[in-house]
């Protein structure tokens, strides 16, 4: 079993926007055993826009955070946000890559960066360092309403010399956490299709075109409820489901939860606890509970084809 | 159509500067357009992200460091992602954007000006306050309406604070934005000196 | 003893930028040459006349020519030097263009250097020995390993030329990646009517042995005397007995075998004849789906078998065979087209590859060469080919075009026009090569005359849709996204190496690329040769290539192995290691080392174990001279004092 020692570094969309994910992440830690450990006084690690600014100032504005959790003597740190994951994890990458850029990016800061620190996204470390067999144990209820599509967005997993996690054109990880805590998921092509990004307020346009393919993709494939991991996604396929609606002529109505709010409900806690009214998009009875109904043993193909000739 | 002279026009400076700023190759790109096919934003690009590529290794650089396309694309990954030639297309493209920034070049200036409200936002508190940025924006572009029918949602769910977050080591932050406008401003000066002596 | 020196211009290879007049004159003054001049083309037959005349003239005993590398002309000057009465060790070569000119562009220093390189071969040239090599018998007969069309031509020529050949093949029939082919471009002749023939050839020529259903386990010994071990593998049925009548197919109850011939199109029995035109036409038994095998009970086809020939408890054996020369035509292998994420081979049934749809093309075929869908088995109305799946793509680790797909998906997609003439068919293309004979006019024809519409770009993503599979690629000539809602997709897969490549090469001592084809003697000169005597290539081992370019290569290494067995005794090289057994305290390390299982222990009078080299088998590598601790073996022509000499000249100058 790997290492679970991690720090949580939660971001800054999950102080406003994304709390709903936050809320979620912490209890279904509790539920698993896991501490979550914040680094102290972390800042924002800088997102898309100083990327597209300076890749300088991104690597410096990340890395101040790999720091504080080199000073807390731990392995590695999470992060829920994939803009953050990614964030942190190119600056890792490209100062593990390039000796220069990282003498660059350490002039800008007070203590340098050595380089020790495993970044991984939340999903990735509840599911390889903890793994679906342990996810699988809280679970106290069932969601037999819901039918998820799990929706990964870009940079999960990309690229992938970069995230090195999941398969970058077909990810499984999120069905498989979701399939484990004994909820339905829906296969569709649509599950990174790239939803519009920060482009939410500057370039509205383009978010709805986009938004607009991936629901009805989900929707198609007969999902009545999407998955997330990412606070940007939820709220593009969620927050602005209205004006994709607005703008493109369709009528979707479709939930957005946060993967760990479906495996929290799972888990026994309440849909207040875990934030989920405070998506926009009302649940309805997706979100009814019941008692655990045990599974039928799925007989492999082969013995059930030698079965029905045997008869 | 506009004619392009080859002769006069390729800079080759500029190829070297896209070189070695992102670390790819540009004349590795064989051009099979898969960066294209892939890209979800080709539909809103004034050039398609092969075409930028074809245009670095044609040293077309106003039109490249003009285009909208260096904007608008999300870093979503997908082209680098499957790059048969293994170019980070991602990576150039950022590349791109990060040169036409310090040139004063911004094509989508929206998308430029609510970069720079995060980063003052990320440079004053230390972390995003995303009413604040929001606020920024507006005052700029002077889309005093943008969003305002997320409004109600956002309020009554109470997802945003009414108050920035600021950390305790906010001056330390402010340090790396000091450092680093340090750093671009002795960059630009010796290239002008160099260029002057040139 | 007296050296003559030549120092060759090469044109302007060398005099480009080496000084060699005063490499010339400066070589004048080392002791021991006797002559030194510059000459332009020192390989042309003057210059040739030119070394002649002057050994007579000056009465040189020993030679210096300082020209190219001697992988290209060393053999041309030994010969040169022989003739006019010299032993042919008694020659030097200093590279002064590979390791010279050619590398340097200061004058000044690649003249230095050019000096030195001389210096050092006078010096070796002076401590040559004449060497004498000894001659040995030779196995006429010929393994043959692959029984594609490269192979089979290989064989037939070799046999056709009066030698015994010995046809392993790794699957149950020959026929190889031709027989399952529809039709050939670009005259679109039925593939198995004309391959067709040659295998029955094959199988009724007198002097051709085949083992189908076989691979090749171990080869020892070296040029003509190979002892060859082949591996039978079960078949669980006596082929002696085996009529090919087909009824155990045809009552075998185990109905999901994987067809390994049809590419997995469809299921096949546990108990299968391959294909109707097999050769040898006999059955097999799958032990993966056989229940005899699976469950322990069954036995219908022993039943059932008129000719008694099933046998479950038949075992591989082992059998020998000598030969003196080998063909590898061991043929290639596809891109797993689950590499390729993106495009979705592997989980949607509607994307295939290209040999699985030549396969429904085919009138023989799973489908009796109707075309139909994997998923609902409708007829497709809309069919996308996808260029270079793989080919050509640094990131998946094929960096090379696969030679023949442009050709085979012009042909692919006249014929689903011709079986569906309501259909539409899509390429996309990066370049559309096309430069053998007739064959840019095939892809022309495709287009104009069948309506195929040829889209310049690559797929970036194919995705299912209600019962649509969308291909998502780029028309970089409109310079945009393009999508397409395609009934079926066909993929060209990358051509690879075959399965098993890097392990053959190594139990025949000959070397791979980075791919793992086969690496030629000379890219240009040498093609069909490998750098270990006796054994030839054919085929796409080697790389890549179509029908007409495998048959020429396999009539090709039959040639070059035809010419060798023409001689009775061939020569060995007498540059190999020999032991002073004065001097071999007989700790035997060199055994153990010998790459070519060339040294043995030998007990001499007296009870003193000493290494003893088998000479015929010895290929002079010399890594037995670094291993022996007390300086016992020694490679001639290569000896400590020899080499020590050159460096001498090295250090003194």
């Amino acid at each position: 079993m790997a290492d679970k020692d991690y720090a949580y570094y939660p971001g800054c969309s999950l102080e406003g926007t994304g709390s709903a994910y936050d809320a979620s992440i912490r209890l279904v830690m509790q539920a698993l055993g896991v501490e979550v450990k914040e680094p102290h006084d972390w800042s924002c690690c800088g997102s898309t826009p100083a990327h597209a600014v300076d890749h300088l100032l991104a690597g410096a504005l990340a890395a101040r955070n790999l720091v504080l959790v080199q000073k807390m003597g731990l392995k590695g740190v999470s992060a829920p946000c994939p803009s953050c994951f990614s964030a942190l994890k190119t600056a890792h990458y490209r100062m593990a890559k390039s000796k220069a850029f990282k003498d660059e990016v350490n002039e800008l800061l007070d203590v340098p960066y050595e380089g020790t620190v495993d970044v991984r996204s939340t999903l990735q470390f509840i599911y390889e360092n903890i793994g679906v067999e342990e996810v699988a144990r809280p679970v106290k209820l069932a969601l037999p309403n819901m039918k998820v599509a799990p929706y990964y967005g870009c940079i999960l997993n990309r690229p992938p010399e970069i995230a090195q996690f999941d398969d970058p054109e077909n990810p499984v990880s999120m069905d498989n956490l979701i399939s484990a805590v004994g909820v339905e998921v829906v296969d569709y092509a649509f599950k990174m299709e790239c939803c519009g990004a920060a482009f939410g307020v500057p370039r509205k346009d383009m978010v709805n075109k986009l938004t607009h393919k991936v629901l009805s993709m989900a929707i198609e494939a007969g999902a009545n409820c999407i998955a997330v991991a990412c606070p940007l996604c939820q709220q593009n396929l969620d927050l602005r489901q209205a004006q994709v609606n607005a703008a493109m002529g369709s009528s979707f109505n479709i939930p957005v939860l946060y993967f760990s709010q479906i495996m929290g409900l799972t888990y026994g806690f309440t849909p207040k606890e875990l934030g989920i009214d405070k998506g926009v998009v009302d649940p309805g009875n997706l979100i009814e509970t019941g008692p655990i109904v045990p599974k039928e043993v799925e007989k492999p193909k082969k013995t059930k084809a030698a079965a029905k000739e045997a008869s | 159509m506009r004619v392009i002279n080859l002769s006069t026009t390729s800079d080759a400076s500029f190829i070297e500067q896209v070189k070695k700023e992102s670390g790819q190759d540009p004349a590795e790109c064989y051009q099979c357009g898969n960066c294209t096919a892939g890209c979800p934003y080709t539909e809103f690009f004034d050039y398609p992200v092969s075409m930028i590529m074809r245009l670095i290794q044609a040293g077309q650089k106003d039109t490249v460091l003009n285009s909208k396309a260096i904007w608008l694309c999300a870093t979503c990954e997908t082209c680098t992602t499957r790059c048969p030639c293994e170019v980070d297309v991602a990576h150039v493209m950022d590349t791109l954007r990060n040169i036409a920034y310090r040139e004063g070049r911004y094509t989508e200036k929206d998308i430029k000006t609510f970069y720079e409200a995060f980063l003052t936002s990320l440079k004053n508190n230390g972390r995003i306050y995303e009413l604040g940025i929001l606020m920024g924006y507006k005052a700029k572009t002077l889309h005093l309406l943008a969003d305002a029918d997320l409004g109600p949602n956002v309020l009554v769910k109470r997802l945003i604070h009414f108050q920035p977050n600021k950390i305790e080591g906010r001056d330390e932050v402010q340090r790396i934005f000091k450092r680093f406008a340090e750093k671009r401003d002795n960059e630009k000066r010796d290239n002008q000196k160099r260029d002057h002596h040139g | 003893m007296k050296v003559g020196v030549f120092i060759c211009h090469c044109g302007n290879n060398i005099a480009g930028t080496v000084d060699v007049a005063r490499v010339a004159e400066e070589t004048r003054k080392i002791p021991g040459v006797a002559y030194a001049i510059n000459y332009m083309y020192t390989c042309s037959e003057p210059g040739q006349d030119q070394i002649k005349d002057a050994i007579k003239k000056y009465d040189l005993d020993r030679i210096v020519v300082a020209a190219c590398s001697p992988r290209m002309h060393e053999l041309t000057f030994r010969r040169t030097v022989e003739k006019a009465g010299l032993n042919r060790y008694y020659f030097e070569m200093a590279n002064i263009r590979e390791h010279c000119s050619w590398i340097g562009e200061d004058r000044e220093l690649n003249t230095n250097k050019a000096m030195e390189a001389v210096r050092a071969a006078v010096a070796k040239v002076m401590q040559d020995k004449p060497l004498y090599s000894s001659s040995f018998a030779v196995n006429k007969r010929v393994l043959v390993i692959g029984g594609g069309v490269a192979g089979m031509q290989a064989a037939l020529d070799c046999a056709d030329g009066g030698h015994e050949v010995v046809l392993v093949e790794k699957s149950p029939s020959v026929g190889g990646m031709m027989a399952r082919l529809d039709k050939t471009f670009p005259t679109i002749d039925c593939s198995i009517c004309i391959l067709g023939p040659k295998m029955v050839d094959v199988a009724q020529h007198d002097l051709i042995k085949l083992y189908a259903y076989s691979e090749v386990e171990e080869v020892k010994g070296y040029v003509g005397n190979y002892q060859i071990k082949i591996r039978k593998k079960a078949t669980y049925v006596d082929w002696t007995k085996c009529t090919g009548c087909g009824e155990c197919m045809e009552k075998c109850p185990s109905k999901d075998a994987y067809d390994s011939f049809n590419f997995g199109v469809a299921p096949t029995k546990a108990i299968n004849i391959p294909f109707p035109q097999a050769i040898p036409k006999k059955a097999k038994i799958d032990p993966t789906y056989c229940r005899q095998f699976t469950k322990g009970k069954c036995g219908v086809c022993a039943k059932i078998c008129p000719t008694k020939a099933i046998n479950y408890e038949m075992e591989d054996e082992i059998v020998t065979e000598e030969v003196g020369a080998i063909v590898v035509a061991s043929g290639y292998g596809l891109l797993d087209i689950e590499k390729m994420g993106e495009y979705g081979g592997g989980r949607y049934p509607d994307v295939i590859t290209a040999i699985q749809y030549e396969r429904l093309l085919n009138a023989s075929g799973p489908t009796s060469g109707h075309i139909v869908r994997p998923s609902d088995h409708e007829e497709p109305k809309t069919v996308v080919f996808v260029s270079c799946c793989g080919s050509r793509d640094k990131s998946i680790g094929v960096p090379y075009c696969s030679n023949f797909c442009c050709m085979y998906i012009a042909k692919q997609a006249i014929l689903t026009k011709d079986h569906m003439p309501d259909s539409q068919s899509y390429v996309f293309y990066m370049d559309i090569r096309s430069p053998g004979k007739g064959y840019d006019e095939f892809t022309r024809r495709a287009q104009e005359e069948y309506g195929t519409k040829y889209i310049r770009g690559r797929v970036s993503r194919i995705f299912p849709k209600g019962k649509k599979m969308v291909v998502r690629g780029a028309d970089t000539l409109l310079g945009t996204t393009v999508e397409i809602e395609a009934d079926l997709v066909v993929l060209a897969n990358a051509v690879t190496a075959a399965p098993g490549a890097p392990q053959l090469a190594e139990k025949l001592h000959i070397s791979y690329d980075t791919n793992a084809f086969y690496v030629e003697s000379h890219p240009k000169l040498r093609p069909v040769e490998t750098n270990t005597s006796g054994v030839f290539l054919a085929g796409c081992a080697q790389g890549p290539k179509d029908i007409p370019a495998s048959v020429g290569q396999g009539s090709a290494a039959a040639a070059k192995v035809l010419s060798m067995l023409s001689k009775d005794f061939l020569e060995n090289d007498p540059a190999i290691a020999q032991v002073n057994q004065n001097a071999c305290v007989g700790c035997l390390k060199c055994v153990k080392t010998c790459p070519f299982q060339a040294i043995v222990e030998e007990e001499l009078r007296g009870g003193k174990v000493v290494a003893k080299v088998i000479q015929t088998v010895c290929a002079g590598c010399g890594v037995c001279t670094s291993t022996c601790p007390c300086g016992a073996i020694q490679l001639q022509h290569f000896t400590d004092n020899q080499l020590l000499a050159e460096v001498n000249a090295l250090c003194l100058s």
